[in-house]
C-alpha cells in the first residue's frame, strides 16, 4: 500500500497504531490538510484493544468531573453524531439501564444522578425498578432500582474507525501494515525504521494503545507511563435473544472498573462482558470456559430468558490500562510527538474526541499543515447494523455466502478490493460478518478460504503437500 | 410465483427431498422445496464418508453423488425447486419471508416442512478456552474445504472428540495430507462404537481419553494445545484445531420465530408425524434431533411427507398428549402423541438420548402401566429406539422412566 516512492516523502504526520484512535487521528489530520501515513504492526486495523470492546456510545455520565477523559468523551460523543450518517454508520439508540441489585448499590444510584448532571447529562433520570422493569419486562425482578440514561447508544465499533481511516486515505493517507515500529530519531524530522522500512514525517502522533509505552521508549522518550493490560472476556447470545434486551444494562459501577454490562450489539446479538483481569503479558487474551460460564450465569442473573439461550460466539481483549485511571495524554513540541495514551474502555467514544485534541496540540508545534482539501469526498461504509436494509435485500446482490448473518459475495467481494482490504481474516469478519454467526463457519468457511486465497497474511487454507 | 403451494419443504437434504418426492408421489401438487444453497443435498454434498443410499435406492453412493442423486428424483417427480433462496422467517400462518438475490418476498402454503437438518456446535458454542486463531474448525467445515474447494485448512490437527464422525474426519485429514497429532476426548470413554474408536489406535495416532483441553495457542494460525490427562499436562504441537461432533439442530427459525423448541432437543417438538405445535408447521430430519444418518433421514422425511399428504386430505384434531421424561434422558423424538386418532403415524418408534454415560432400566409408562422395559448400559449420543405400543394414542399420561442399577 506504501508506494516505493513513499520512502523518499516526508509526511506531515505519522500516526503509530491503527486502533479507533489511530483511524481517529488518521481521519482528523487528513482533513486538516496533513500528508498523513499509518504505521501499524499487524496486518489489519484494530488488531489489539479495539478489536474487543462493548460497542457503547458513552455520554460520559459517569465519567471523572471536569477530568480531559470526560471533556473528550462529550466531543467525540457530538462529533459521532455529527457524522454517523454521512458515513452510513448505525446508531442504534437503545439508551442505557444503571441497575441496581442490592440497597448498597441502589443507595449509590443518587450520587450517579448527581454526577451526571455535574458532567452536563442533564437527562440522566432516576426511575425505580417497577418502572424499569417495565421497560425491560426480561430484567430480573430482584431489581432493586434504577436510573435511566437516554443518551448511552450502541454502535457498530469496527464500521466506525474503519470510516474514519477510509475518509482518511481518500485524502491521499497512506497506510503501512506489518510495520511494527523499531527505533525513531527527531532531528529536525522524524526518522522512523520499521518492519516494513523507513518513514520520515515532520511529526507523530503515538496511538499504539497496549504499546503505547513501548513505542514511546522506541521514540527515545522516556514513558511516563506503563502499560498494564486489562483482560475483559465476553460472551454473545443468539440473536433470539435480543428481544429481552432492548437497552444497555449497565451496573453501578464501581472505582476500578464499569463493571459487568449486557446490551445489545448493532448486529443483533446481546453481550456480556467484558471482566477485568490484570495480567502482564501484552499478546494473549485468552478466554477461560469458568469464567464465561460465570459471565453467562451473570446474564442470567439480570435477565434470566438467557439462561437457556445459545451461545454465538465468546471473545476477550486487553484494556491498555496504566497506573492511573486517567488519560495519559503527553504533548512534546520540541520534538512534535503526542502520546495518547492509556485510553481504556472510552476510546470508542472517545476517539473522535481525541483526534480533536491532537490536531489542538499539534497546532502549538509551530508547524504548519498544507491548506486543507477543498473537497472532502464522500466515504460511505457498507451498512452491517441489522436495524437498517443490509445488502442482502438489495436487488441483484447475488447468492449469500454466510446465511447465519445473511452476507453475500457480493459484500465479501467488496471489502476484499475496498480501499482498506482486510489484512487477516478477523479484519474481513469484522468487515462483513462472514463468519461471526451461529454456526461460526460451519457452513463458510471453507467457501471463505476459498475466497480469500491469496488476499490474507494467515490463509485459512494452507498450501498443498509438497506444494 | 403467485399462488400459494400446497406445501413448502424448507432444506433439501435426504429428509427435505425425500419428503417433498413422497408428497408428489401421494398427488400433492404444487411441492415447492427450498434450498439456501446453489446445490440441492445439504451435508451429503459434502460427505466423504460412509456409503449412502443402498436402502433408498439400492445402490451406494458417495456422499456428492448422493446429492445429485437426490436432486434427479425431486425433478423427475415435479417437485418445483428453488435453489438460492434463504428463509429469513417462519410466521405462524404458513407463511414464509424468503429471500433470493435480494429480493425478499413471502410464500405461502397449506403446510409448511421444515427440514434444515444439523451442524456440529462450534468452539466458541462449547467455550472451549485459548486463543481464537485460524485453524479451528469444525468437521462440517473441513469436509467442505476438501469436497467442494480442494482445499485444506491444516496439515497437524489435534482432532476433539470421539464420536463416528470424528473417526470420518481422521479419514478424512489422511486422504487429503493431512496427519492428525491426537484425538482428544473429555469424556474417559469414546462415544463411537469399535470398531471406529479402534482407529486412532491403528494408525499410531495418541487418543486421549478422559482429556481435559486447557488451552489453544497461536497468534495468527493454531500452534500448541495444552491438555491435562491423567493428571499431567501435556503441550501438543499442532497447526488446527478440528472441532467434532456434538450436532445440534439448525432450529434457529423456529428460535427466532418465537415458536420455541423442545427442551433437550433444541429442536421443534413434533407429534408421531413430525407435525408441530402449529399444526400448519411440521419437521423431518436432523432438525429433530442431531444426529442421525443421511439414509435414516431420508426414511424419516419420507414418512413424515407422506403423514403431510394425509394430514391435507384428512386434517385431524390437535389434541396432543405430552411425552414426559427426566434428565439423564436428553430428549425423545417426537416428544408429543396425537391422541385420539387411531390411524397409524408416520413414527413407529420413540427415539430416545441419554445425556450420561448410565446403567440402569428404562421403561415406558402409560397411564402410569409400565408397557416395555430394558435394563442395560446408554451412552450418550446414541440411538435408543422404543417402539410405540398399542393403546399409546388413547393414553392421558405418557412418560419414560429410567431407574439406575
Amino acid at each position: 500500500m506504501l508506494g516505493r516512492t513513499c520512502a523518499e516523502d516526508v509526511f506531515d504526520v505519522a500516526v503509530i497504531g491503527g486502533g479507533v484512535v489511530g483511524c481517529a487521528v488518521m481521519r482528523r489530520f487528513a482533513l486538516a490538510g496533513a500528508k498523513a501515513v499509518l504505521i501499524e504492526a499487524a496486518p489489519d486495523i484494530l488488531a489489539g484493544a479495539s478489536k474487543a470492546n462493548s460497542a457503547i456510545l458513552h455520554t460520559g455520565f459517569d465519567a471523572p468531573p471536569g477530568s480531559l477523559e470526560w471533556q473528550l468523551m462529550q466531543a467525540g460523543y457530538r462529533e459521532y453524531l455529527d457524522i454517523h450518517a454521512a458515513y452510513n454508520l448505525p446508531l442504534l439508540q437503545t439508551g442505557a439501564l444503571v441497575c441496581a441489585w442490592n440497597e448498597d448499590e441502589a443507595a449509590r444510584l443518587e450520587g450517579i444522578v448527581a454526577q451526571a448532571r455535574l458532567n452536563n447529562v442533564a437527562d440522566v433520570r432516576p426511575l425505580g425498578a417497577g418502572v424499569a422493569r417495565a421497560l425491560v419486562p426480561g430484567l430480573s425482578p430482584r431489581l432493586v432500582d434504577a436510573v435511566e440514561v437516554p443518551g448511552e447508544y450502541v454502535i457498530d465499533p469496527w464500521s466506525a474507525p474503519l470510516a474514519y481511516l477510509n475518509q482518511a486515505v481518500a485524502l491521499g493517507a497512506k497506510l503501512l501494515f506489518n510495520a511494527e515500529l523499531l527505533a525513531g530519531q527527531f532531528d529536525g524530522t522524524w526518522q522512523l525504521q520499521t518492519k516494513a522500512g523507513a518513514v520520515r514525517a515532520a511529526a507523530v502522533v503515538n496511538t499504539a494503545g497496549l504499546y503505547g509505552d513501548v513505542v514511546d521508549a522506541r521514540l527515545g522518550f522516556t514513558p511516563e507511563f506503563t502499560i498494564k493490560p486489562r483482560k475483559g472476556q465476553f460472551v454473545v447470545f443468539d440473536k433470539a435473544t435480543a428481544r429481552h434486551v432492548p437497552c444497555i444494562i449497565l451496573p453501578v459501577p464501581s472505582e476500578t472498573t464499569k463493571g459487568i454490562v449486557l446490551c445489545p450489539t448493532a448486529f443483533g446479538n446481546v453481550l456480556v462482558g467484558p471482566t477485568a483481569e490484570e495480567q502482564e503479558d501484552r499478546t494473549r487474551a485468552t478466554v477461560e470456559a469458568e469464567t464465561l460460564t460465570a459471565l453467562i450465569r451473570r446474564a442470567a442473573e439480570i435477565v434470566p430468558a438467557l439462561a437457556e439461550m445459545p451461545v454465538t460466539a465468546v471473545y476477550a481483549g486487553l484494556r491498555p490500562a496504566t497506573e492511573t485511571k486517567a488519560y495519559r495524554v503527553a504533548s512534546r513540541p520540541e520534538q512534535r510527538a503526542i502520546t495518547l495514551g492509556g485510553v481504556r474502555s472510552t476510546g470508542l467514544t472517545a476517539a473522535l474526541g481525541l483526534a480533536g485534541h491532537a490536531l489542538s496540540l499539534h497546532a502549538q508545534f509551530g508547524t504548519a499543515l498544507p491548506a486543507a482539501p477543498p473537497v472532502v469526498p464522500p466515504v460511505r461504509l457498507p451498512n452491517l447494523a441489522e436495524s437498517r436494509p443490509r445488502d442482502w435485500q438489495q436487488q441483484g446482490c447475488g447468492e449469500i455466502v454466510c446465511h447465519c448473518e445473511m452476507v453475500t459475495r457480493r459484500e465479501i467481494e467488496a471489502a476484499l478490493a475496498s480501499a482498506v482490504p482486510p489484512g487477516d481474516f478477523g479484519g474481513l469478519k469484522r468487515r462483513t460478518r462472514a463468519g461471526l454467526g451461529r454456526c461460526q463457519g460451519f457452513y463458510c468457511n471453507a467457501r471463505l478460504a476459498a475466497m480469500t486465497q491469496g488476499r490474507l497474511r494467515t490463509p485459512l487454507a494452507v498450501p498443498a503437500e509438497g506444494g | 410465483m403467485g399462488d400459494a403451494a400446497d406445501v413448502i419443504v424448507v432444506g433439501s437434504g435426504p429428509a427435505g427431498v425425500a419428503a417433498a418426492v413422497e408428497l408428489r408421489r401421494n398427488g400433492v401438487e404444487r411441492v415447492v422445496l427450498l434450498e439456501r444453497e446453489a446445490d440441492l443435498g445439504g451435508a451429503t454434498r459434502h460427505c466423504s464418508h460412509s456409503p449412502f443410499g443402498m436402502r433408498e435406492f439400492g445402490r451406494v453412493y458417495s456422499g456428492p453423488a448422493y446429492a445429485r442423486r437426490l436432486a434427479a428424483e425431486a425433478v423427475r417427480h415435479g417437485v418445483t425447486i428453488r435453489a438460492g433462496y434463504s428463509v429469513v422467517s417462519l410466521h405462524e400462518d404458513a407463511r414464509l419471508t424468503v429471500a433470493c438475490n435480494g429480493v425478499v418476498s413471502e410464500l405461502e402454503a397449506k403446510r409448511i416442512i421444515v427440514a434444515t437438518g444439523a451442524r456440529e456446535a462450534s468452539r466458541a458454542a462449547r467455550l472451549l478456552p485459548g486463543d481464537r486463531p485460524v485453524g479451528v474448525l469444525s468437521t462440517g467445515a473441513l469436509q467442505s474445504y476438501v469436497a467442494l474447494h480442494g482445499l485444506m485448512p491444516f496439515r497437524r490437527p489435534v482432532i476433539l472428540g470421539s464420536e463416528l464422525v470424528t473417526f470420518s474426519a481422521v479419514l478424512t485429514c489422511l486422504r487429503h495430507g493431512a496427519r492428525p497429532v491426537a484425538v482428544v476426548e473429555t469424556l474417559p470413554y469414546a462415544l463411537a462404537r469399535a470398531p471406529a474408536s479402534w482407529f486412532p489406535g491403528l494408525l499410531g495416532i495418541p487418543f486421549f481419553r478422559g482429556a481435559e483441553l486447557l488451552d489453544i495457542q497461536g497468534r495468527a494460525r493454531v500452534e500448541n494445545i495444552r491438555i491435562s490427562h491423567g493428571g499431567n499436562l501435556r503441550d501438543i504441537a499442532c497447526d488446527g484445531v478440528l472441532v467434532t461432533g456434538r450436532f445440534l439442530p439448525e432450529a434457529s427459525l423456529f428460535l427466532n420465530s418465537g415458536m420455541g423448541l423442545a427442551q433437550g432437543a433444541q429442536a421443534p417438538a413434533i407429534d408421531q408425524d413430525g407435525r408441530c405445535a402449529n399444526p400448519l408447521y411440521f419437521a423431518c430430519g436432523n432438525v429433530l434431533r442431531a444426529v442421525e444418518t443421511g439414509g435414516w433421514a431420508f426414511r424419516e422425511g419420507r414418512a413424515i411427507g407422506a403423514a403431510v399428504a394425509r394430514d391435507l386430505a384428512h386434517p385431524v384434531a390437535v389434541q396432543r398428549v405430552a411425552v414426559e421424561f427426566a434428565p439423564p434422558i436428553k430428549l425423545v423424538v417426537p416428544g408429543y402423541v396425537r391422541a385420539g386418532d387411531a390411524t397409524t403415524g408416520a413414527l413407529g418408534e420413540f427415539q430416545l438420548r441419554f445425556t450420561a454415560r448410565v446403567r440402569g432400566e428404562l421403561s415406558l409408562e402409560l397411564d402410569g402401566v409400565p408397557v416395555w422395559a430394558r435394563r442395560r448400559e446408554f451412552l450418550p449420543e446414541r440411538r435408543v429406539l422404543v417402539p410405540m405400543p398399542a393403546g399409546l394414542q388413547a393414553a392421558q399420561r405418557i412418560s419414560f422412566c429410567f431407574r439406575e442399577g
